[in-house]
């Protein structure tokens, strides 16, 4: 269907953005590739679109010693063909690869993904496994949000109405840091029916500690899984310490039913998927 | 609203409304019917069209945020009078039937064969999962992409020299 009407606005300045976002019902437009098709659906009637393509510096990729800051306007196919990141977050990058189509990745944002909040979406998945924090900004002033606090429900986050995501930071990695991410789609390019991201740390006596397990696709939100986490901390990877963690997995997760999957299917999909990932990760 | 771009070399300026996306923008104002519209919600790649050098899906782009760009649709991959190696080896290997698709194909592979003329085959079949096909089985569509290959090979060789 055709969109349905609103004001565009194109500001030069986050502070001019800030100042359109006041008007009620007004959304932020980034790479319009979630945004204008909910609209043609008619899921989504904004009164006004506050383009942030023409604010200098939103595009940044930056990495210092503690961590990568990505601007919200980073494309999937700026994380792609960046020469650093790969290598200080190999997670990510791995990810990221799954993400939509190559026209979609040409003008997707990490910033628009995140406040789209889709719960099968791979790069909200990274954040909340990752740590990341989310720099905010809006008419009450700034502030930080933990990924883990950003996803509410389904296309649902905790932003304030008219608030925009500045920056996103993900801590850096130690070197010999362990990761995997696995996911299952029907299609190549579609979003994941389940999907797993992983990391951990090996101490001296090879056991794992920090584990960090992500899920997306599974649940009404991207989320950790603190019971396969449990069984895992503090452990040798085994195949019978995998297993336990396995079925620890899927007891916590509360998977939808839909036309691409039903509920059991998708329970024994994250079991498996948890299953691959750790195999990767400690070979 | 004044939106004034560049297509196919030359430049135009035109009027759309806020709510216009950049394919009906190019259909209705610019006259160019080239590029096709499918679904209207960017899972088809009928109407891909390439942007400053990338490849994007023209309905889910406003007119408005194509001011100031630089744009290449399906008219403007050749001349009237003669066929670019990637048009041949479509013709020559029947990798369209209704045709329908076919724009958005064209353009995909046009910007990705010019950005990575080296693509494997199995990249080729990646990029070209963003592109539904409801005639060909897609097997056609893939031969003609690996047989142009070698033509923006040579190009981005005799570029290079
Ligand atoms: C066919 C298709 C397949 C896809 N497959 C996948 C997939 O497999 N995995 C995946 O992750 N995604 C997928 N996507 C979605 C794609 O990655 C989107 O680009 C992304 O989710 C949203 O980014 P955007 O920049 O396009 O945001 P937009 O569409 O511009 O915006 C999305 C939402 O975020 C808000 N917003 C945007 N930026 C900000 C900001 N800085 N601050 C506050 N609010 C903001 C907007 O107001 C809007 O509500 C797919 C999309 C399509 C059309
Ligand atoms: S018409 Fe744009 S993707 Fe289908
Ligand atoms: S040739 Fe008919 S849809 Fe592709």
């Amino acid at each position: 269907m055709k969109l349905p009407d609103f004001d565009y606005h194109s500001p030069t300045s986050l502070d001019e953005a800030i100042t359109l976002m006041a008007t009620p019902n007004a959304r932020v437009l980034a790479g319009g590739q979630s945004l204008l098709p909910i609209m043609a659906f008619r899921l989504a009637a904004p009164s006004a679109l506050v383009d942030l393509r023409k604010i200098k510096g939103l595009d940044k990729i930056e990495i210092t010693q503690d961590a990568i800051h990505l601007g919200p306007m980073v494309r999937w196919r700026d994380v792609e063909r960046h020469e650093g990141l790969a290598a200080a977050l190999p997670l990510l990058t791995q990810a990221m690869e799954h993400v939509a189509h190559y026209q979609i990745r040409n003008r997707g944002t990490v910033g628009g993904s995140l406040a789209h909040a889709d719960p099968a979406a791979e790069f909200p998945g990274i954040a909340v496994t990752c740590d990341a924090r989310i720099h905010l900004a809006g008419a009450n002033g700034k502030r930080v949000v933990a990924a883990g606090d950003l996803f509410v429900g389904p296309l649902e986050t905790c932003l304030q109405d008219g608030e925009i995501i500045t920056s996103i930071e993900l801590p850096r990695w130690p070197q010999a840091r362990r990761w995997a991410f696995e996911e299952f789609s029907q299609r190549r390019g579609d979003f994941a029916l389940a999907g797993i991201a992983l990391f951990y740390d090996l101490d001296g006596e090879r056991r794992a500690q920090n584990v960090h397990i992500g899920v997306i696709g599974a649940t009404d939100r991207p989320r950790r899984l603190p019971g396969a986490e449990a069984a895992l901390n503090g452990q040798a990877l085994s195949d019978e310490v995998i297993a336990k963690a396995c079925a620890a997995a899927c007891a916590e997760v509360d998977p939808p039913t839909d036309i691409h999957g039903s509920a059991e299917y998708r329970r024994s999909l994250v079991g498996t998927l948890l299953q691959r990932a750790l195999v990767k990760a400690s070979s | 609203m004044s939106v004034q771009f560049v297509v196919n070399g030359r430049k135009v300026e035109v009027d759309p409304p806020a709510r216009m996306t950049l394919a009906d923008c190019l259909r209705q104002q610019v006259k160019l019917t080239g590029t096709h519209v499918g679904c209207e919600h960017g899972v088809c790649g009928a109407c891909t069209v390439i942007v400053d050098g990338e490849a994007m899906r023209s309905c889910l782009m406003l007119a408005a945020q194509a001011d100031g760009a630089t744009i290449m649709t399906i008219e403007g991959l050749s001349s009237d009078a003669e066929l670019t190696p990637l048009q041949l080896a479509f013709k020559k290997n029947h990798g369209l039937q209704c045709g329908f698709c076919t724009p958005g194909v064209l353009m995909t592979l046009h910007a990705l064969l010019t950005q990575e003329p080296y693509a494997s085959e199995e990249r080729i079949r990646d990029v070209l999962s963003g592109n539904l096909c409801r005639c060909t089985g897609y097997i056609p569509i893939i031969e003609s992409a690996l047989e142009a290959r070698a033509a923006y090979q040579d190009q981005a060789r005799s570029a290079q020299a």
